[in-house]
């Protein structure tokens, strides 16, 4: 069983936001990074699955230089190779140029499976896994919660989060794409071991025009959205803020008197 | 002229209460852009889902009932609609941003060249074209954007950001059309729908909830905050992540895929305000939220908040109750 893992690089966020200068996104010079946390569930899911059934996994990302850390960690957890789509051209996309890019990479090299996070915690498309499977012509599910091989591996019962406290079991046939839900497992630490082999480990780095694609098909240029700006949301009412030694017993007392909440 | 359709989401005979949000916003869309506005139902035998659609004031109501679409399956999905649009597709096609829209929608923009706009906040006119806002960073900013190229523009919609209560009331005439769905690929074979979990704890009831997030940091930390709902009478409820991570059970969940609740006092302790979350909770009564980061989504719909470590705060709270 072959299993491609596609990751992508998110800003933790835990420290203050800054606008950019261009005003389109946010200022990245003080920010750490780190893999979107469904899309490490789902190399999780990938790793595991091919020690139970055999197989390799070969892990894919999309995004500039820093994103070689964090192919770096896939392949320390344990993944055979990466394909980093590092290419200028490829920056700057929406789902559906990023899709696109990453199918050509999958395409080229191959597969029984496709796994993937369901949403990134910085643009939040919840659309390029999607995409994926649209442009190999393959099934796919989205927000998966529980994926059962069958008998002769060919075949998958997948459980799907639906909505209030629902969800759907159903079997795929593979090749397909799976969106992982965070929550699907718990992530393994690298072992000392796996960092060492790591580093020898190869990591390619095919061009638009290696993977059969103009520069115009991706990134900005292939986008079909457009960011004019990024702001905080405008504050409303807002919360009454309580500081300092007394903000618990203030709030109490508010709870009791002003609110009337508790008694 | 504009063209704007509303696909909308059904289960069980019942229309989904997003769907009437997504009515209101196609109507307002297609005032704001001189257009007009219709609604699509897919599904089979939903005759009565299709007359209180057809109860609001909109130029169509076209239905495809059909028995492959009884269940719904993205493959089902995207050949129906794109074979209803195979004859003159829409400018603009408005969903609701449900985990059902989320699943198919790219794969109906795939197959009829549209672009994407998930999770609109909003829409506004610059000149002759829409401009979106949408949240980024889970809800801790927004972007503006706008669609490029030609095509159908897809926009899936938030809950709850647009009003069902703005929906036009009107009549409209239902319009059976018949799709050619003979060689669609369902993809995937339908064995069943379970309850996740099992919902013991029906935390709708609930006077007073006291809730926990990631900011919790373990199972083994909990004490003190059974200890303030045992003081306040108040169920313990839990955002996705504690769920995810095993530290409470999942009929404790509160959110878009837990429990949906509004009672009178909703104490928010490490909850950062995920959309997912906010969805299930923010019609509480009183909101209080306690978070180490100001800059978290949760203070903007809470009446009340503490910027600090739950861990300092909880036990302050404890104090000041047991002095009261």
């Amino acid at each position: 069983m072959k299993i491609v893992v596609c990751i992508k690089q998110v800003p933790e966020t835990d420290k203050r936001l800054r606008v950019a200068t261009d005003g389109r996104w946010i200022d990245e010079a003080e920010l750490s990074f780190a893999i979107n946390e469904s899309d490490e569930v789902a190399l999780e899911q990938g790793l595991q699955l091919a020690e139970k059934h055999g197989g390799e996994v070969v892990v894919v990302s999309l995004g500039p230089e820093r994103v070689r850390e964090s192919l770096r960690k896939a392949l320390a957890m344990g993944a055979a190779r990466a394909i980093h789509l590092r290419h200028e051209a490829f920056a700057g996309g929406d789902a559906i140029a990023t899709g696109r890019a990453l199918a050509a990479a999958i395409r080229r090299e191959g597969c029984d499976i496709v796994l993937t996070g369901s949403q990134s915690d910085d643009n939040g498309f919840g659309a390029t896994g999607t995409l994926i499977a649209a442009e190999l012509g393959w099934p796919h599910a989205w927000l998966v919660m529980g994926i059962e091989v069958e008998e002769g591996a060919r075949t998958f019962k997948v459980t799907r989060e639906m909505e209030s406290g629902l969800s759907e079991v159903f079997r795929l046939t593979l090749p397909a794409v799976l969106e992982v839900q965070a929550g699907l497992n718990h992530p393994r630490y690298a072992s000392l071991k796996g960092i060492m082999s790591a580093k020898k480990k190869e990591i390619s780095e095919p061009t638009p025009a290696d993977l059969g694609l103009a520069d115009g098909q991706v990134g900005q240029a292939g986008s079909r959205l457009e960011v004019l700006s990024v702001a905080f949301p405008e504050s409303s009412a807002g919360a009454q803020i309580f500081e300092g030694d007394g903000a618990a017993a203030q709030l109490i007392a508010k709870l009791k008197n002003e609110a009337r909440v508790i008694s | 002229m504009t063209s704007i359709v509303a696909v909308l989401q059904h289960r069980e005979g019942k229309l989904h209460r997003m769907s009437l949000e997504a009515i209101a916003a196609a109507q307002q869309l297609a005032a704001l852009s001189g257009g007009k506005a219709s609604a699509i139902l897919l599904g089979s035998g939903i005759s009565e889902v299709a007359a209180l659609v057809a109860a609001s004031d909109l130029a169509g109501v076209r239905v495809v009932d059909h028995p492959l679409l009884a269940d719904y399956t993205p493959g089902g999905y995207v050949a129906a609609l794109a074979g209803l649009f195979a004859s003159g597709a829409p400018d603009i096609v408005l969903f609701p941003h449900t985990y059902q829209t989320v699943e198919y929608l790219p794969r109906l923009a795939f197959a009829i060249g549209g672009g994407i706009v998930p999770e609109a906040l909003s829409f506004e006119m610059d000149g002759s074209e829409i401009v979106w806002k949408r949240p980024i960073l889970e809800g801790k900013m927004h972007a503006r954007v706008r669609a490029k190229g030609s095509g159908p523009i897809l926009a899936s919609l938030q809950s709850g950001a647009f009003s069902a209560e703005g929906r036009k009331p009107g009549q409209t005439a239902i319009e059976n059309v018949s799709v050619d769905l003979a060689t669609a690929a369902t993809w995937r074979e339908i064995l069943g729908v379970e309850q996740m979990g099992g919902d013991t704890v029906d935390l709708t009831k609930a006077d007073i909830i006291v809730a926990v997030g990631r900011g919790v940091g373990g199972a083994d930390k909990l004490g003190p905050i059974e200890e303030l709902a045992r003081a306040l009478k108040a169920e313990v409820g839990a955002s996705r992540p504690v769920i995810d991570s095993g530290w409470l059970p999942r009929d404790r969940q509160i959110g878009s895929s837990g429990q949906t609740v509004s009672p009178k006092l909703y104490l928010a302790l490490g909850i950062s305000g995920a959309i997912q979350h906010l969805v299930g909770m923010k019609g509480s009564t009183c909101i209080v939220a306690v978070n180490k980061d100001a800059g978290a989504p949760i203070f903007k719909i809470a009446n009340y908040g503490i910027v600090g470590d739950l861990h300092e705060v909880v036990p302050a709270m404890l104090a000041a109750l047991a002095a009261s």
